[in-house]
């Protein structure tokens, strides 16, 4: 088996996807489909710098996923017609709530601290489903569409241009992972590392651990928003399913598929998914149970994912 | 002043009474050992030190200053560091992840996102010490999980050290060892004794260990303080060897 060091199996992945509007064509995808992927594995990479690297289990990323999306959505719509703007105000509506909500929920652990990430979630999925007259409630966000970039001496044309809303996400993309890959390995993301082996043991090196997780969870919702934000502005439309608890599930499907130790791992899981989903879709109505299936096979034969799996193959 | 002055602090849960009035002392470079069958409160009256737990009633003084109600990561920031019962480590990161956490915590960079080539440097520096120091340089890039109980152990108290404490608690330190690694360790913590000048109040099970290294015993007899003297002194004490030996004498 091909054998790779981290730093080239690293560059392996930055060119795939730098690259990715050329050659998916040619394996039969097209380049909306990298679009919706990389953002989706932004959601889950988010959701890993949480649970995979800091060991806490939220099963309500979509709450702050789906809030980028509003944030992005409603800008365009009622405030002003700008892409950048969209994207800000959909970023800091996410990571406020996150902030706001965290000190509620970073004392619980495990099944609690899901349960309770679930019903903040739910509060945000019915505020949106309710609330008609803003946003639109059932039937979505509709009647605006995302705005070419404006930078003074030319613009960007991401509104028909696929391949530049694409270029678009993929810088997003990389900034976000670049600066939670940064985070991991400083002492900061070290202390988070040290929650996840030994909670107990961080406690009494002097670790507030509390406070840590916090500061991980509105991390980690940061970039979940700034996803929802970008898969707003993919569709041109947000509806409500973007908020709810099944849309979390999702997320968390992705991660674990893919590998929730390795960094990569929710991009893999992402793909995988994403590709099955676009697939199994065209032929069945029923493409759930299949994913659903798949999944089950995945977490009982490789219980650290795809990534994990590899690797495994590789040190042996 | 005495570093650590515990006064008449008791714990109850529920019915139960696991410490009842004890009072410690222990001066800055002391080694002392608390001893007493199983269920004398021993690790109850170490969590009510360390912070992992409260007590009902008392008072626990450190270094002039009360810190009865005092948060676990307070404590470890005022120089109290302690090692569990159940070795308690980062089994899936290396020796020296393990040691270097410890070492970044204790010179406040917990929430630093980047760290100086000088302060990384000095990092690594330290946690090369304590890994010479802990003998577990040989082992410094193996997994912590993978390692023998008497490594493990030795990187628990090495990440403790690395704390700068004033007073190191071990629960059990030897507990579940073979005699080789039992005298390894007790050799370590001799050498942090000495070397370090480090208080240090151990609980142990194993009297070849208590009476090698202690200054001073106290022992505890469900819940409350049955005698307190120099090793001698508790050899001797008549009440110490009923609890022991059996209470039907």
């Amino acid at each position: 088996m091909l054998k790779l060091d981290k730093r080239s199996a690293d560059a392996l992945v930055w060119l795939a996807l730098l690259t990715a509007p050329y050659w998916l064509p040619l394996i039969g995808g097209y380049t909306e489909l990298g679009s919706r992927i990389l953002i989706l594995a932004l959601a889950a990479t988010a959701l890993n710098f949480l649970l995979g690297f800091t060991g806490v289990l939220s099963f309500g990323h979509a709450a702050y996923f789906g809030l980028g999306a509003y944030g992005a959505a409603m800008t365009i719509k009622y405030l002003y017609p700008s892409t950048p703007l969209a994207i800000l105000v959909g970023v800091v509506t996410g990571t406020v709530a996150a902030a706001v909500i965290g000190p509620m929920i970073a004392r619980l652990r495990g099944v609690y601290f899901a349960m309770c990430t679930i019903a903040f979630g739910q509060v945000f999925y019915f505020i949106a489903f309710q609330w008609n007259t803003v946003t639109g409630g059932d039937d979505g966000l509709t009647a605006w569409h995302r705005m070419p970039i404006d930078l003074g001496f030319t613009s960007i044309d991401i509104l028909n241009d696929n391949k530049a809303f694409y270029y678009l996400v993929f810088t997003m993309f990389a900034v976000a992972a670049g600066v939670m890959a940064w985070l991991l390995r400083s002492p900061f993301g070290r202390t988070l590392l040290a929650i996840r082996e030994n909670e107990r043991r961080a406690r009494f090196l002097g670790i507030p651990v509390d406070r840590h997780i916090w500061m991980s969870w509105v991390i980690s919702c940061c970039f979940a928003s700034l996803a929802g934000s970008l898969y707003a502005l993919l569709n041109d439309f947000v509806d409500p399913r973007a908020l709810r608890w099944d849309q979390s599930g999702t997320f968390v499907i992705m991660t674990v598929l893919g590998g929730m130790r390795s960094f990569w791992g929710p991009l893999i899981g992402a793909a995988i998914f994403i590709e099955l989903q676009d697939f199994l879709s065209s032929h069945t109505e029923n493409w759930e149970s299949f994913i659903g299936l798949f999944f089950v096979l995945v977490v009982l034969f490789f219980p650290r994912g795809v990534l994990g799996l590899i690797k495994r193959k590789s040190t042996s | 002043m005495s570093l650590l002055k515990v006064e008449n602090v008791s714990r109850q849960f529920g019915s139960l009474i696991a410490v009842n009035g004890v009072s410690m002392t222990v001066e800055a470079g002391e080694l002392r050992a608390v001893i007493g069958p199983n269920g004398a409160g021993k690790t109850t009256f170490f969590n009510l030190i360390s912070g992992f737990l409260t007590p009902s009633s008392g008072k626990i003084i450190f270094d002039g200053q009360d810190i009865t109600h005092l948060l676990p990561a307070r404590r470890v920031w005022r120089g109290i560091a302690r090692t569990f019962q159940i070795t308690e480590v980062f089994p899936e990161l290396s020796v020296r992840e393990n040691l270097r956490i410890a070492v970044e915590v204790a010179s406040g960079y917990r929430l630093r996102a980047w760290l100086s080539s000088t302060a990384n440097g000095e990092v690594k520096a330290r946690v090369v010490d304590l890994l010479e120091m802990g003998g577990l340089a040989p082992k410094a890039d193996r997994l912590v999980g993978e390692l023998s109980h008497g490594d493990q152990r030795a990187t628990e108290i090495m990440m403790s050290v690395a704390l700068n404490p004033r007073l190191l608690l071990l629960d059990e330190p030897t507990a579940g060892m073979g005699d080789q690694e039992t005298y390894d360790v007790t050799q370590l913590i001799r050498k942090l004794h000495k070397d370090q000048k480090l208080a240090i109040v151990l609980i142990e099970h194993d009297m070849r260990v208590v009476f090698h290294l202690a200054d001073k015993i106290m022992v505890l007899a469900e819940g409350a303080p049955l005698a307190e003297g120099t090793p001698k002194e508790i050899a001797a004490n008549e009440a110490v060897q009923n609890a022991y030996l059996g209470k039907a004498a």
